[in-house]
Order: structure tokens, then C-alpha cells, then sequence
């Protein structure tokens, strides 16, 4: 069999090819997360990744470090865990948009709020992908799910505003056609000493695509190649952001981080005695 | 050492979505009977478009080594 | 002398020095009444140990933070109470099937839902082992005393050291706080468990792969250069999920003939005057207390009785409950709950004496004139 150097060196070649459906977005993330990593030459055997449930979360099984697939919007929880117990640890995030969004919406906040040492790469396909394409917390309004029927009534969540607006330190979105784009996010994410989230908009042509008739995974990669525009271009010329997924860069603000903060009050108490 | 000179297919692994065939710049690429394959081999630039993009690890620039 | 320390301590202060011995380095909670005190005494006193406290959003992220902590390789605790032990229900079937050591301490109040938040109840006792979806094993552990808090927070984290499964105890709101004299122990004096660490390189390392003698897999932290793969499905031997129905049975047994199969070490109870007993109470936490003032009391009035006291809640003590049934006339379960143990002791007891409920679920405790005046009363 023929594998590439980063398959032999990072995945787990005996769990793959992977579970996900023709065409899915997922892949081209999960091999963003790696070439970042080979990019830094980070120590496997150092590297945690926490995932929690859905397609997106499938992830962890695949990928040759510490991994940790857990329960449904809890992977930031048990992440916090990991983190808090050994700082040592490099801790990733593998999450989508309804683990993140919806049932883990509380985790994901208060991580950002702590600033503690976690990446946290959300793959957001704007759908329920595992359970069928129920509609989920990025689902554009009017767009349709299985329990959507007759459109979408709600709002759906800007993921990077929302970790922004919580407390992340770093902030990027990049997708599954600007994968070179999201390897260089994951690897600032990753450089990041606090609560780095990225979104990679994925796509999803056997729920989302099909029920909203956006066509094939081709089709839709190309509406993605059309479709974004990076920040850096819109902070020059505004009028070119009208109606563009926004990529790149969004924000990055260095504060203190949360394990190290706690050390401090170990180390007084260790003075003090 | 391995020389990363050469294209490669994992046919096992492609599921056929034709990613890699529409972002091919030299069109080198086609699907044949649900798998990719390289028909214009001799045009390919080895620039790794397609790898950056096969959610599948099916297709790839390698060397002889990976053969 | 010697160097032993005799201290006045409050239940939920003895729990977390008891923690503390065991070796206790992580905790992540959430504030709820009654049990906060031991979150607030862990915050106090974990960093000058090098240890870690952190306070959680909810009681869903702090069972999943222990865990993530446990598997970094520190030993972890969580404290609840009635709410929060339901909203961890989730993730202790995670560290169920996952086999995360790890200890929940559940004080518990009146409920259902917010119930009675600052009054005695004893309304888990089903919870505790099936509070979780699925078959699992549960070790649960009941004291009766500050100091009993004390040694059996030790003796919980040992188990769930030892056979990889989280521990839960059970407290009474009377005594998590009321205050008794503890003494401490030196650390010499302590037998602590650890988790069993691989033996084998990294690449001959199965992370689910049991040993024959202990149904037990060893446990690598995460950092250690072992890499594998920890999930909530049903997985073989190298923790990667399937659907293979032998696989899956295989594991589900074998998760609780880890546990019931050696139930002889997990049997921990108090057996006062059943020897001679013609009625035999059945009770635990503060109630038992009450029953043990019963029973001398009614002693000294000529009656023959006895009070069997199980520390081990589950997995229930059969051999122990038989046993009194056969020479018991009849078996009164005390609780403060409308029926709870009572069906397990009815199903174990039932075919061989009378097995009667004393009962209370109003917020107030149970008092020995209450037992007397049932017993008496020969209802």
C-alpha cells in the first residue's frame, strides 16, 4: 500500500480510510490539524487530542497521539482536565458545530473566558451530520434540516465571534478549500500561550448539500473559493467583505494564560511555607 | 531519502468525489469508473494541490519509496 | 504520645483530608449545597500541596474535568450533591466504561429536583449505581461518622484506584456538618493504592487488554510516551470503538466482573448484636446511628436485636444479608427514603424472615424513638 510520510508518521493507517462520507470537508481538516503539527515538529507522544461527539469528533480516532473521544459537548470540559492537571501537555480540540454550539456551548465559553492553553479547531458544517441533518446552531436561517422542514426560523452563531466575544486569545477561520490558510491558523492557534479557536468551514454534500440543493462537495468547494474573503483585505476595502465568509485572522491578543496564572498562587503558597 | 518527485494514487482510500480533479491547474486528473486517476501524468507540476485537498489521503506527491 | 492528631473537624472537612492522605491532587466542582464546604477547603488547601482546584461551569464539566485530570495521572475528586450528582450522571458512564478512576462525593438533600436543599435525606441509594444508563458496575461507599468520613474517602479512592471505576460516596447532610473528633493519620499509618502502570513498552502496550487474574487493564497517563485511545463506546482490547457483538458483550461483563468478582475485598459493614437477634435493622448513615441508640435501648428492655450497618452500599452485600435472614425473625430497613435498600434486602432476605420499612422523607432524621416504637409496636 502507498501512504504518504505524514500518513505513515501521524495516523493511525490500521482505523483508516476514515468513516466519513464521500466527498465530506472533514478529511482536508484533519490534515490541516497534522501538517500544522509537523509544521511546529511537535513531540507525539506530548500531544492530547480531546474530541466530543458527531462527525467531526470521529477525528481523534484516526490520529496517532493521546487521544480522547468523549461525550457530546463535554470535550472542552475533559480537555480543561488534562490542561489544568499536566500544562505540559499540548492540548487540541477536535469539535463541531453542534458540540461546540449547542450542547457544549457553556464549555466552549468558559474556556475562552479562563484563557487556558487549549486549541480548540471546530470543523463546522452547518448540519447534524452522524444523526442524519437535523439542523444545528450555524444552520443559516431559512436553510432546511430533516427537522427544519419548513426552513430554519433561527439565528445561527458566528462560532469565531462567540469565541471571541468569550474570551479567546486567538481567533481564525480558514475552510476545506483554504486548507494551506488553515494549517497557518492552527499553527498561530497553536503558538498562542492561551484559548485559541478556529473554525474550519467544512462542507457536507450528503446532509447539508443535498437537503439545501448547494450541489456536489465539488460544488461546493467552489462556492467556498468564491465565496471568502480574508480579513486583511476587507480591513483595507470594506465594501469587498459584503456578503463573504470572512477567513484568515481574526483576532489575536496575547493575555495571561490560566495554568500559569494558578502556578503563581502554588509558587506564594510554596514561599510562604 | 526519499525524493518527493513523483504522483501518487491510493486508489483503495479514493471515494470518487473528484476534489482533486477540479483543482488540478493542469487538469492532469479525471475519475474513471468512481476512482481517480492520472491521465495526463506527464503534465503534472507535482505542485500538491490535490493532496492539500483529498479529504481521503488517496492521492499524493511521494517518492519511489512510498511505492 | 504518640504523633497522632485528634482534631475537631466537620464532615466535609474530614472528607477532603481524608482525600488529601489518599493522595487526592485535582479537584473541579461546583458551589451546592451541602457539599461546597468541600469544594471551598480543596481551594484552600490544594495549591500549597501542588495541587489543583478548579471551579467548573456545572456539574457536567466537572466530572469531565476530574476525568481529563485522572488521566493526566493525578488522582481526582469531585463533591455534589443531589442536582449536580444528577447532571454528573453522564460522565460517570463515561468513566464507567472508559475505567477512569476517579471519586464523586454526593452529600446528599432532599429531592426530588431542588428538593430540600439543606435537609438530611438518604434518596440516592438507587442513583448511585443506576443514576447512569446502560449495565456498569458501581462501587458506592456510605460512612456514618466524621472520622468514618475520613477513612472511607481514603478507602474510595483506593478502590477506584484499584479497579479503575469511579467511586461514589454518599454523605448525610447531618454529617457532612455536624463536627466529631478525627484523627488524623500519619502517612505511615495509611495504605494507599495506586492505579497499575504498564510493564511493557509502548509499542507492545493493549490499553484495554485486561489481565487474566484481575479482569483489570493497566493505566498509562496521557504524556507518558503510551499513546492510545480513550472513548465512551463499546471498544476492544485496543480501545478503538466496534460494533462486534461478542467484543461488546465481552467488555460489559467483563466491566463488572471486575467488580463483583472480588465483591469479598469490597465488603466493608458493621455487625452489632445479630448473633442472638430475633430483629435485625438494617440501616446506614445518620440513620444508623439512631438504630444503634434503638437497639441498646431496646437491649436493655429484654428484646433481642441487632443492627446490621453495610459501609458497602454497592455492590450489595448478599452473603452478609443472607446470612441474618436466616436467623432473623425480621428485618427492618431504615431509611430516609420511602424504600430504597429495602428492595435489595427484600430480594435477598424475603424467602427467609419478614422484611419491614421504617421510613421518613419529610427532611428531618429518623430518631431512636421512632425505630423503638415501630419494633415495639411489632409493625
Amino acid at each position: 500500500m502507498m501512504y504518504s510520510n505524514l500518513v505513515k508518521k501521524y495516523y493511525r493507517i490500521n482505523n483508516l480510510p476514515h468513516i466519513w462520507c464521500p466527498g465530506c470537508g472533514h478529511g482536508i481538516l484533519m490534515n490541516s490539524i497534522i501538517r500544522a503539527i509537523d509544521n511546529l515538529k511537535l513531540d507525539k507522544d506530548n500531544i492530547c487530542v480531546v474530541s466530543g461527539i458527531g462527525c467531526s469528533s470521529r477525528a481523534s480516532g484516526y490520529m496517532d497521539f493521546n487521544t480522547l473521544h468523549t461525550t457530546h459537548g463535554r470535550a472542552l470540559a475533559f480537555a480543561t482536565g488534562i490542561k489544568f492537571a499536566n500544562p505540559n501537555l499540548k492540548v487540541i480540540v477536535v469539535t463541531g458545530d453542534g458540540d461546540c454550539a449547542a450542547i457544549g456551548g457553556n464549555h466552549l465559553i468558559h474556556a475562552a473566558r479562563r484563557n487556558i492553553d487549549i486549541t480548540t479547531i471546530a470543523f463546522n458544517n452547518n448540519i447534524y451530520g452522524m444523526t442524519g441533518g437535523q439542523y444545528s446552531p450555524t444552520t443559516p436561517t431559512g436553510d432546511f434540516g430533516t427537522t427544519a422542514p419548513y426552513g430554519n426560523i433561527d439565528k445561527s452563531f458566528d462560532l469565531c465571534n462567540l469565541a471571541k466575544s468569550a474570551g479567546a486569545t486567538y481567533v481564525g477561520r480558514g475552510t476545506a478549500y483554504h486548507a494551506s490558510l488553515l494549517t497557518k491558523l492552527i499553527e498561530n492557534g497553536l503558538n498562542n500561550n492561551g484559548f485559541s479557536f478556529i473554525e474550519g468551514v467544512s462542507v457536507c454534500p450528503t446532509y447539508y448539500g443535498r437537503k439545501n440543493k448547494k450541489g456536489s462537495s465539488v460544488k461546493m468547494m467552489t462556492y467556498l473559493k468564491e465565496n471568502c474573503i480574508d480579513k486583511k483585505v476587507v480591513d483595507k476595502k470594506p465594501e469587498l467583505g459584503e456578503n463573504k465568509i470572512l477567513i484568515g485572522e481574526l483576532y489575536n491578543n496575547s493575555q495571561p494564560e490560566y495554568t500559569e496564572k494558578y502556578k503563581e498562587i502554588i509558587k506564594m503558597l510554596s514561599k510562604e511555607s | 531519502m526519499c525524493d518527493n518527485n513523483s504522483l501518487i494514487i491510493n486508489t483503495d482510500w479514493c471515494k470518487g468525489c473528484g476534489i482533486c480533479v477540479e483543482f488540478c491547474p493542469k487538469k492532469v486528473l479525471s475519475l474513471s469508473k468512481g476512482k481517480v486517476v492520472a491521465e495526463k501524468k506527464e503534465d503534472c507540476i507535482l505542485c500538491g494541490q490535490c493532496e492539500l485537498r483529498c479529504p481521503d489521503n488517496a492521492i499524493f506527491i511521494g517518492g519511489k519509496c512510498d511505492e | 504520645m504518640s504523633n497522632k492528631k485528634a482534631k475537631l473537624l466537620q464532615g466535609n472537612e474530614a472528607c477532603v483530608e481524608g482525600a488529601l492522605a489518599a493522595g487526592m491532587r485535582f479537584f473541579a466542582g461546583y458551589p451546592i449545597t451541602p457539599s461546597t464546604e468541600i469544594a471551598e477547603i480543596s481551594s484552600q488547601k490544594l495549591p500549597a500541596l501542588d495541587g489543583k482546584f478548579i471551579q467548573m461551569e456545572d456539574e457536567l464539566s466537572s466530572m469531565a474535568a476530574i476525568i481529563g485530570g485522572s488521566l493526566a495521572g493525578i488522582k481526582s475528586m469531585t463533591a455534589t450533591s443531589g442536582p449536580g450528582f444528577s447532571l454528573m450522571q453522564e460522565n460517570l458512564g463515561y468513566a464507567t466504561i472508559a475505567e477512569i478512576p476517579c471519586v464523586i462525593v454526593n452529600v446528599q438533600r432532599g429531592g426530588p429536583s431542588t428538593g430540600l436543599p439543606t435537609s438530611p435525606a438518604q434518596g440516592e441509594i438507587m442513583q448511585a449505581k443506576w443514576g447512569t444508563h446502560g449495565d456498569h458496575p458501581a462501587i458506592t461507599l456510605y460512612p456514618n461518622s466524621v472520622e468514618e468520613i475520613y477513612n472511607t474517602t481514603i478507602t474510595a479512592f483506593n478502590f477506584s484506584e484499584k479497579y479503575r471505576v469511579p467511586v461514589v460516596l454518599l454523605l448525610d447532610e447531618v454529617i457532612a456538618h455536624m463536627r466529631e473528633k478525627v484523627t488524623l493519620k500519619d502517612t505511615s499509618e495509611i495504605t494507599i493504592i495506586d492505579r497499575k502502570k504498564p510493564t511493557c513498552s509502548a509499542e507492545e502496550y493493549v490499553a484495554y487488554r485486561a489481565d487474566d487474574n484481575d479482569n483489570i487493564p493497566s493505566m498509562a497517563s496521557f504524556g507518558e510516551g503510551y499513546r492510545y485511545h480513550v472513548t465512551g463506546l463499546v471498544h476492544n482490547e485496543t480501545g478503538f470503538p466496534t460494533n462486534d457483538n461478542k467484543v461488546a458483550d465481552k467488555l460489559i461483563r467483563r466491566l463488572i466482573d471486575k467488580v463483583e468478582n472480588d465483591i469479598d475485598n469490597l465488603s466493608i459493614y458493621e455487625d452489632y448484636k445479630t448473633n442472638d437477634a430475633e430483629t435485625v435493622i438494617v440501616s446506614f448513615g445518620s440513620v444508623s446511628r439512631s438504630a444503634k441508640s434503638a437497639v441498646n435501648e431496646l437491649r436493655n428492655n429484654g428484646k433481642k436485636v441487632g443492627l446490621f450497618r453495610p459501609i458497602t452500599i454497592w455492590p450489595t452485600l448478599e452473603k452478609q444479608i443472607l446470612e441474618i435472614s436466616k436467623k432473623a425473625k425480621t428485618i427492618y430497613v431504615a431509611e430516609m427514603n420511602l424504600g430504597q435498600y429495602y428492595y435489595e434486602v427484600e430480594r435477598i432476605a424475603g424467602k427467609y424472615c419478614n422484611v419491614k420499612k421504617i421510613n421518613k422523607v419529610n427532611g428531618e432524621l429518623i430518631t431512636p424513638n421512632e425505630i423503638i416504637s415501630v419494633i415495639n409496636g411489632g409493625n
